[in-house]
């Protein structure tokens, strides 16, 4: 690793003996998982559940005339069919819009439809039914009679006058505009000595968590509470929702979320079909259970990236880049998603087009369209792998044609590692990055001049191999701004409590949640090194309302940024207090004691004093035997969440090495590289597995992942046979490097990993696809990569 | 719809029950016996979550009926995992954290084991081949081949 900056001697406190910081540790608790011994949602079961199955349009835009539902409620093991007219009784509707987000509107969205559906998949009916298989025996006995209205399917021409008004009220089908005037961008494209312009194209896909969201609802009307399993990132935000929208208070509230099978960010919304079973259950007195199938996934999980984006650059013979200007469009389906909007994709590529460059001359537009499709919002690495497409797209076209390497462009426009901090065309702050820094030890990885000699040689024998390179900034550790100072009751901050148990073991509860990213582990890490305990001493809670302190959970790359720091203050709490009792005890001082391995040791020699377990004893059996007036306090609780920066900006760069057959339009994936800064890294592992598989789901909408709509709005490929995602067989091996410039607004000085990978990876590839295809004069600027899509540009389909 | 009466062993235990027709092996283990190891990922054989081992062939549970299984001996990852037979396996992979979500992990390792049963010796290739039927959104699949890899290496070394 290369240090881009010094750790300050203050950081001491994670630098002890015996220290986990930035050491690979296995996860606590894996064997669950790998046994079949977990607890996901649909694995649990409680006494007199039922199950809801969602009877759901098969037309994207249609009025419901009539409902009728007599022979279902005769079917065999029925409870209940309820309509959405029947639910608005029990749950109110809901607006997805954000203060913040300026002019964006939407309408109100109700737990099940009520007179009209408004995309394919939209539920118009609950059953409810002592099994799932009878309830969807029942379900197809529900008739329906629909009146078909046209559907507003291609956002190119959702605001064109002939196009009907999704939302009447709402005066025409812009969701959301946001313009963006930066410098003196009309004198630069002037001044430029040549100006490049592109459509980018982005193929709609989505999160294909492996499993399906599930929720389980348990209304216990002699409690009043409601208890909501459900495998959510942010289990206070579905609290707070919940409670809102049934009428109750939020400590009527108590989600619980056990082990999730997949997230991504698909499970950071809150659902119709959710809603709908919280409020069944209210309803009927009793737990509900609901699990989405892999047809309804596709059809209701929301979808990401439908963007259509115009790009411009101007760029001088010397290769400096003089200015950007983007006009992007984007379809979101016809509701805003609640309660972080729909809004948020396209403004994050407004904020991030340019970013890692040094012009400040830069014009942006960005246009967000209702239309009868599934709704759209935020997925994994929310706009940045747009951004990052257009803005290393157009780079890569500058280069080209002014005939630079696109290597030499990138170290003349990149903005310099020793001018931090400073401020991004689009307003953003950056504290620190590390862009040349990333770019050097990248190229030394890939040994970039040896792979141009062997595409060069490889040429002469008609096999085209491409280079691509894409330089990227991720938003990471978002305070308030994100979402807070729009009115959406999503908690920035996040807190941790850490206690010693009567044994000497330690307790820890944080408001952080668990997906698979190892929240408990860096948890752990962090509580045993502050502390010094061994992590195996070290257990902790997470995913439950009831027993965590409040926070906003785990999304936009915030855990261990942001989690993270509240464990360190926290444990450093529990450490002073537990030293102070020591001292009580030994009859020395704090500043003479150390805590090592589970024991009070001197810290000048590192002599036992007494063992944690024994200290817990006392204070916990044999206070009377303390000196008088020490009441000792073996647990502490801090909260964290950033100030000084609204966003803890990293960087990082990825490069792809691919063979494109020519013949057939199949691109080989032949190796993968990244560097990345994401500050101070708390477990090397954890943080290379997070890009890897970040980089994939990336190279899934770069080669394969689109969901196929027909001008009719009818999902045609809603399976796992015919939308494809990567499997191991297509995907490469991705090589791994750091650099390191830790955030110093924090001790902990981590910022966010989850979302790098998939930053900029779709970029990478689609640069060496076209520098692949540089002989044929062919650029593409369209993902998926399909077979189909690059031979039609080659002529050849 | 009348149920009907099947006999079976999984995991070494005798089971008889009464099932419909329509029921498929993975509900049947999950619901019946709750067994959830196995899981439910796309219903329709393409995502491998629900991989189990039926008279000794790893089989997609979603595809094959409970009456199907009648007479045939079912191991789950549960039964696989007591036994000890993939210990190893789930070392490599805790070691190589080649699970995160976890939901995909027992399908994975059921279907390495299967491998590994049959070639000592797999090139990453084949260790990809082989789990490509085996979907998993968190990793990757480097870590997993590295795991299934390295799991190789050390019993052919015990060998």
């Amino acid at each position: 690793m290369t240090a881009a900056s010094d750790k300050p001697e203050t950081l001491s406190v994670l630098d002890r003996p015996n220290s986990y910081i930035g050491k690979t540790v296995p996860r606590p608790n894996l064997d669950r998982l790998m046994q079949g011994r977990g607890q996901y949602v649909s694995d649990i079961e409680l006494p007199r559940m039922a199950h809801v199955v969602f009877l759901r349009s098969p037309h994207a835009h249609a009025r419901i005339v009539k409902i009728d539902a007599a022979a279902a409620k005769a079917m065999p093991g029925v409870i209940t069919v309820a309509t959405g007219q029947e639910l608005a009784a029990v749950i109110t509707p809901w607006v997805g819009v954000l203060s913040h987000m300026k002019g964006l509107k939407s309408a109100p969205q109700y737990a099940i439809a009520i007179d009209r559906v408004c995309w394919q998949g939209e539920a118009v009916a609950a059953v409810v039914a002592t099994s799932r298989a009878l309830a969807e025996d029942a379900t197809e006995s529900i008739v329906v009679e629909y009146e078909e209205l046209e559907a507003v399917t291609d956002m190119r021409t959702a605001l064109d006058p002939p196009t009907p008004v999704i939302h009447a009220a709402l005066g025409d089908n812009l969701a959301f505009e946001r313009t963006h005037n930066a410098g003196a961008v009309d004198q630069g494209f002037a001044d430029a000595d040549e100006v490049v312009e592109a459509e980018f194209v982005f193929g709609r896909h989505t999160g294909v968590t492996l499993e399906p969201r599930a929720v389980v609802a348990d209304w216990n009307a002699a409690e009043a509470r409601l208890t909501i399993y459900q495998g959510s990132q942010a289990p206070h935000m579905v609290q707070n929702i919940a409670a809102l929208h049934l009428g109750l208070e939020e400590r009527q509230v108590r989600v619980v979320c056990k082990d999730v099978g997949g997230s991504f960010g698909i499970k950071v919304h809150i659902y119709a079909d959710e809603m709908a079973t919280y409020a069944l259950s209210k309803l009927l007195r009793r737990p509900v259970k609901f699990v989405a199938d892999r047809v309804e996934s596709f059809n209701t999980d929301i979808h990401a990236r439908d963007h259509r984006c115009k790009g411009k650059i101007g760029v001088k013979r010397d290769g400096t880049i003089v200015a950007f200007e983007i006009d992007d469009l984007t379809g979101i389906g016809p509701y805003s998603m609640y309660p972080r909007t729909s809004a948020i994709e396209a403004n994050q590529v407004v904020n991030l087009v340019g970013g890692p460059y040094l012009t400040k001359n830069y014009r942006a537009r960005a246009r967000v369209v209702f239309q009868n499709k599934n709704v759209m919002c935020q997925y994994r690495a929310v706009g940045h792998p747009i951004a990052c497409s257009v803005t290393e797209g157009l780079v890569d076209l500058a280069a080209m044609k002014i005939g630079m390497d696109p290597v030499e462009i990138r170290r003349r426009n990149l903005i310099a590692d020793d001018a931090y901090p400073c401020v991004s065309p689009s307003g953003l702050r950056f504290e620190k990055l590390s862009h040349h820094a990333s770019l050097n030890k990248l190229l030394s990885m890939m040994d970039y001049d040896r792979l141009r000699v062997e595409q060069a040689g490889l040429r002469k024998q008609n096999i085209h191999r491409g280079v691509g390179i894409a330089s990227f900034i991720e938003v990471t550790n978002p305070s308030a701004a994100f979402y807070g100072v729009g009115g959406a009751k999503i908690s920035s901050q996040d807190g941790v409590a850490v206690r010693l148990d009567a044994q000497g073991a330690v307790i820890c509860q944080t408001s952080i949640t668990e997906q698979g990213q190892g929240s408990e582990s860096l948890t752990a890490q962090i509580v045993g090194s502050v502390l010094g305990v061994p992590m195996s001493r070290v257990r902790v809670i997470l995913g439950d309302t009831d027993n965590t302190p409040y926070g906003g959970g785990t999304w936009a790359s915030r855990g261990a940024g942001i989690g993270g720091e509240a464990a360190l203050q926290a444990t450093k709490i529990l450490r002073r207090n537990i030293l102070d009792v020591a001292s009580a005890i030994l009859q020395s001082t704090p500043a003479e004691l150390d805590i090592a391995d589970g024991i009070v040791v001197n810290s000048n020699d590192g002599a036992p004093r007494i063992e944690l377990k024994e200290l817990a004893r006392i204070v916990y059996f044999r206070p009377d035997t303390l000196p008088p007036g020490i009441q000792p306090e073996l647990m502490a609780t801090k909260h964290y969440v950033p100030r000084e920066y609204p966003f803890a900006f990293t960087n990082g760069v990825q490069a792809s090495w691919l063979e494109v057959d020519t013949e057939t339009g199949f691109v080989k994936l032949l190796k993968h590289w990244v560097v990345e800064d994401c500050g101070t890294i708390i477990n090397p592992q954890l943080v290379d597995e997070q890009i890897r598989g970040g980089v994939v789901q990336g190279l899934g909408a770069a080669l394969f992942e689109k969901c196929i709509y027909d001008e009719r709005g009818q999902l045609t490929n809603a399976n796992m046979a015919d939308y494809l995602v990567p499997m191991s067989g297509e995907m490469p091996d991705i090589d791994i490097g750091h650099v390191v410039s830790p955030t110093t607004e924090s001790e902990l000085g981590a910022k966010g990993a989850g979302e790098a990978g998939t930053a900029g990876a779709a970029a990478a590839v689609a640069n060496a696809v076209n520098d692949a295809l540089s002989p044929f004069g062919v650029t593409i600027t369209e993902i998926p990569l399909t077979p189909q899509v690059i031979l039609t540009a080659l002529g050849g389909f | 719809m009348t149920p009907t009466s099947i006999a079976l062993e999984v995991n070494g235990e005798r089971v008889e029950a009464q099932v419909l027709p329509r029921l498929n092996l993975a509900d049947f283990l999950r619901e019946h016996l709750q067994l959830t190891g196995t899981h439910v990922g796309c219903e329709h054989g393409v995502c491998g979550a629900c991989t189990v081992r039926v008279n000794g062939e790893i089989v997609r549970a979603c595809l094959m009926l409970a009456v199907q299984a009648d007479g045939g001996a079912i191991e789950t990852i549960e039964g696989l995992s007591d036994s000890g037979e993939v210990a190893d396996l789930q070392d490599a992979f805790r070691k190589r954290n080649a699970l995160q979500c976890g939901y995909c992990t027992p399908g994975m390792l059921i279907a390495a084991q299967d491998l590994l049963k049959q070639n000592a010796d797999p090139s990453r290739e084949q260790i990809r081949e082989h789990l490509s039927g085996n979907y998993c959104r968190c990793t990757g699949y480097q870590a997993i081949v590295d795991a299934v890899e390295s799991t190789a290496r050390l019993r052919r070394s015990r060998a």
